[in-house]
């Protein structure tokens, strides 16, 4: 795999005027994207704008109708993912897909194991991911347990194993919206190493930040055509982002500050696993942001908060009223909701279809319905809810597995503001949606401030809890911080005190009100 | 918002599973006759021809009766990815229970048929409870309760036998139940509807139960709000656990209505043919009702028809010993009919989900990885 010499090296992949229809719908047309070996591409657009279906068609998932695959100047036909695998083409899926129980070793050479006298021959195996993944300078641990590791690690082992089948084309399918700032940098550092190996990178991204700063070469997707490929030096922000959305790019910007209400949720020296005497107040009308750095217990406050995580110390309040010992209906009937961190594993049953989805948690339908199921009244609220936010699905009777990322996201934000809460819960509500989404999602959920909600935000973008919090707690190894108003804040203080670089803020009345 | 069902789709869909099924079976069926030596087409001939004498058929449709308890039962269970594959001993506990009940005091016919159907149902559900219990208290798995349960189960049957319920008796069963506590036969029914059945053969009351529960054990799998939680908890019980379902509560309920329903698996037998409980009473429907459930696909005119098709199975089987066929020919074919419907559904199901998926992509590309059903039976 010796780099190619001084002349314009020949495109590893390329794909010329790739089209895909599905049944009344045009998923791409004309797709041109020519990846070299040594760069970076990033392919950027919005959720719905056809980049999975185009990387679907170049990891063998789907056949193109229209259009030809080259492989080093050659047309091939894909027709499946082992296709691909063969002719050097791997796929860092967003969802791991690993078995937790195993070892990464084992993980790595699954489904490609070499063997001896048909066993397993595990020292070849181990040597081979060894060298791998010093070369690439991929550092995990071969034999520690994968449900051990932490997010990051998991995707170091998806790469080990994309690397393990000699692929010389690494697919990334949105690797960032599972990490965190420091992993972020830490899967820069590897794409960086691969790259220096001469191997070529698809990353595919909505995050302009990080397209701009990770890629050599942009294409930017829209409706289904590339409508714009340019060396990432040239780029122009601004440029970009009309392009991708086609119009402005929204941003939270920061509007009336809310706040001065009755306190509507109150924790007062709240104790669970992974949380330390957590207190906070939330506010009618306010939205109060937990900074942190994933892992450090804002998972583990939030389910206290909803009531499915048990609880060893302190007290509850929820408009006013005890919920200490309360389980989660309860908790909901004095007007709790909440957006999960995991749509899939806590907000949605994917094969349940949109009303079904829809009355989930929902107080007011299940009144209605006592003994019978209120269908008829579940299914308008439905449509309601699907007209109101923008939804896009032919009917409310489709599985909710059938919607994208940002239209399920929409669904379960629709759905907990529906219900009118006096607290929401939003653990990273915008998390691995497209632009267009994410407006709505923020839009929606400052408006609802403005009526009198009381938000507790927790998230890992920084820009979004800058842009939507009033005040920001910082939780460290379990511990929140004394809130500190947004106006005294900037994305590198805030950094500083989620490393717990920064002493706290002196503890006064007024701050921590 | 219209539902995005195109009608001859979902019925081809609904259709193909089962037929590409009994294709399936019959293949197999054919090849495992013809191995061991016997005309497969003769083999399937006098099963037919004895199968549908009118003497076999009321035959069949009383056997189905249990395995239509003992399939819903199960079935139940497993929609909320909850196994319990202990009907076996729920339902034998249930019918000594009902038997002894049903013995011990005097009350006027329909009520007395009543309490002691009520008393099987509460016996069931309290052998299920204990697996319930164990799982919510402890953690332990209802797979491996009430499987061990079974045998449990057995010791404690054979006990109170020999210790309480038959304690004098020279046959070692439990004294025959009066005939106010029995179930009442459906022949004159039938006269009414001016069908005539031969003589010797009578139709169980049972049935016209199982036809009255059917349609309740549906009404609340799909109309109630309980019927709701159970389908959410088992698609995803963390999401219906965050949305203020309890999970334990609906374990414990869950159970319990398992446990009832195999409660009356018992008591086709008990009340309308053995009339006493002893060492010989039936056993066996509690593992049948499993694959009972799987056939059906937990649905309760689904597990009607499988439970239809197993009892006229086992009713024509018995032709086959006097013919020189080995008559367990029958229970390999009943296991491969259940084999042959869980792969074909699985398949279909695989070309339904492509379906859906291309139908609402709307240009959005496809959902990361499409979401498994539930894995196991409940699928």
């Amino acid at each position: 795999m010796s780099p190619h010499a001084v002349h314009e090296p020949p495109p590893l992949v390329e794909l010329r005027g790739i089209g895909k229809r599905y049944p009344g719908v045009v998923a791409n047309r004309d797709v041109n994207l020519a990846v070299h070996p040594g760069q970076i591409h990033a392919v950027v657009g919005e959720n719905g704008a056809g980049k999975s279906t185009l990387m679907r068609i170049l990891y063998g998932e789907e056949q193109p109708d229209e259009g030809e695959l080259l492989l080093d100047g050659e047309t091939v036909r894909l027709r499946s993912p082992a296709d691909a695998i063969a002719a050097g083409i791997g796929m860092v899926h967003q969802h791991f897909m690993l078995a937790e129980n195993l070892t990464v070793l084992e993980n790595v050479i699954l489904g490609a194991e070499n063997t001896r006298w048909g066993l397993l021959d595990r020292r070849s195996g181990r040597r081979a991911v060894r060298e791998v993944s010093e070369r690439y300078g991929l550092d995990v641990d071969p034999d520690a347990t994968v449900e051990h590791l932490g997010v990051g690690q998991r995707q170091r082992v998806e790469i080990l194993k994309v690397l393990y089948r000699g692929a010389r084309v690494l697919i990334f399918d949105e690797p960032t919206a599972v990490l965190v700032p420091g992993e972020v940098r830490a899967l820069f550092g590897s794409l960086a190493g691969l790259r220096a190996q001469g191997l070529a990178v698809v990353f595919i991204s909505h995050k302009l930040d990080e397209v701009l700063a990770v890629s050599d070469h942009i294409t930017v997707i829209r409706a289904g055509a590339s409508v714009g490929s340019f060396a990432t030096a040239d780029a122009d922000p601004r440029r970009l982002s009309r392009l991708i959305v086609g119009g402005e790019l929204p941003a939270p910007a920061a509007r009336r500050r809310g706040g001065g209400g009755e306190v509507v949720l109150r924790l007062r020296g709240l104790r669970a696993e992974a949380v330390a005497d957590a207190t906070l107040e939330v506010a009618q009308g306010e939205i109060l942001g937990i900074a942190g750095v994933q892992g450090n217990g804002q998972t583990e406050l939030i389910e206290a908060i909803m009531g499915i995580r048990a609880v060893s110390g302190g007290s509850l309040h929820i408009a006013g009223r005890e919920a200490t010992h309360l389980g989660t209906r309860g908790r909901r009937r004095l007007g709790l909701a909440c957006i999960p961190e995991d749509r899939h594993r806590q907000a949605l049953a994917l094969p349940a279809t949109l009303w079904e989805n829809a009355m989930l948690g929902s107080e007011d339908l299940r009144r209605r319905s006592r003994w019978r199921v209120d269908r008829k009244a579940a299914r308008d609220a439905t449509g309601r809810l699907v007209a109101g936010f923008g939804i896009r699905s032919p009917s409310v009777d489709v599985p909710a597995a059938a919607l994208s990322g940002g239209n399920q996201q929409k669904l379960v934000v629709g759905r907990e503001l529906g219900g009118r809460p006096k607290v929401l819960l939003a653990a990273h509500p915008t998390r691995g949606v497209d632009v267009g989404a994410q407006a709505v999602i923020w839009e929606r959920l400052r408006d609802a401030r403005d009526d009198g909600l009381a938000v507790l935000l927790v998230g890992a973008d920084l820009d979004e809890l800058l842009g939507l919090s009033d005040r920001v707690q910082v939780m460290l190894r379990g511990r929140l911080s004394p809130a500190v108003p947004v106006g005294e804040l900037t994305v590198e203080r805030l950094g500083r005190m989620m490393t717990g670089a920064e002493p706290e803020p002196v503890d006064s009345a007024a701050e921590n009100r | 918002m219209r539902p995005a069902r195109t009608p001859g789709w979902g019925v081809a869909s609904t259709l193909a599973a089962p037929a590409l099924a009994l294709l399936i079976a019959l293949t197999v069926s054919t090849a495992v006759l013809a191995a061991v030596g016997a005309s497969p087409s003769r083999t399937y001939l006098t099963m037919l021809e004895f199968g549908v004498r009118p003497d076999s058929l009321v035959s069949a449709v009383n056997r189905s009766a249990i395995y239509f308890f003992a399939g819903l039962a199960v079935a139940v269970s497993f929609r909320m990815n909850l196994f319990n594959i202990g009907v076996e001993g729920q339902y034998r506990f249930a019918a000594l229970l009902a038997a002894a009940a049903g013995t011990s005091f005097d009350l006027p016919g329909p009520l007395h048929l009543a309490v002691v159907c009520l008393v099987a149902v509460l016996a069931g559900a309290l052998w299920a409870g204990i697996a319930a219990v164990l799982k919510t208290w402890r953690g332990v798995s209802e797979v491996l309760s009430t499987l061990l349960l079974n045998y449990v189960a057995t010791a404690v049957i054979a006990f109170l036998l020999a210790e309480v319920f038959a304690a004098g008796s020279a046959t070692g069963s439990t004294p025959e139940l009066p005939p106010s506590a029995r179930l009442p036969e459906l022949d004159g029914l039938l006269a009414l509807l001016g069908v005539s059945l031969p003589a010797g053969a009578h139709l169980g009351g049972a049935v016209l139960g199982a036809v009255v529960l059917g349609v309740a054990v549906h009404l609340l799998l799909t109309r109630t709000l309980y019927g709701y939680d159970l389908r959410m908890s088992g698609l995803n019980p963390a999401a219906a656990h965050a949305h203020g379902i309890d999970p334990r509560r609906m374990i414990i309920i869950t159970m319990l209505v398992s446990g009832g329903l195999a409660g009356l698996a018992g008591l086709p037998d008990l009340l309308g043919n053995t009339y006493r409980y002893g060492v010989d009473f039936p056993s066996g429907a509690g593992f049948t009702g499993i694959a009972v459930a799987l056939l059906g696909r937990n649905s309760p005119l689904g597990i009607a028809l499988s439970a239809l098709l197993f009892g006229f199975l086992e009713r024509s089987a018995l032709i086959l010993d006097i013919e020189g066929i080995p008559k367990e020919i029958v229970t390999i074919m009943q296991g491969v009919i259940v084999i042959s419907v869980v792969v074909a559904h699985e398949l279909a199901r695989r070309m339904d989900r492509r379906r859906t998926a291309r139908l609402v992509r709307e240009g959005a590309p496809a959902t990361p990885t499409a979401p498994a059903t539930p894995a196991g039976p409940a699928a």
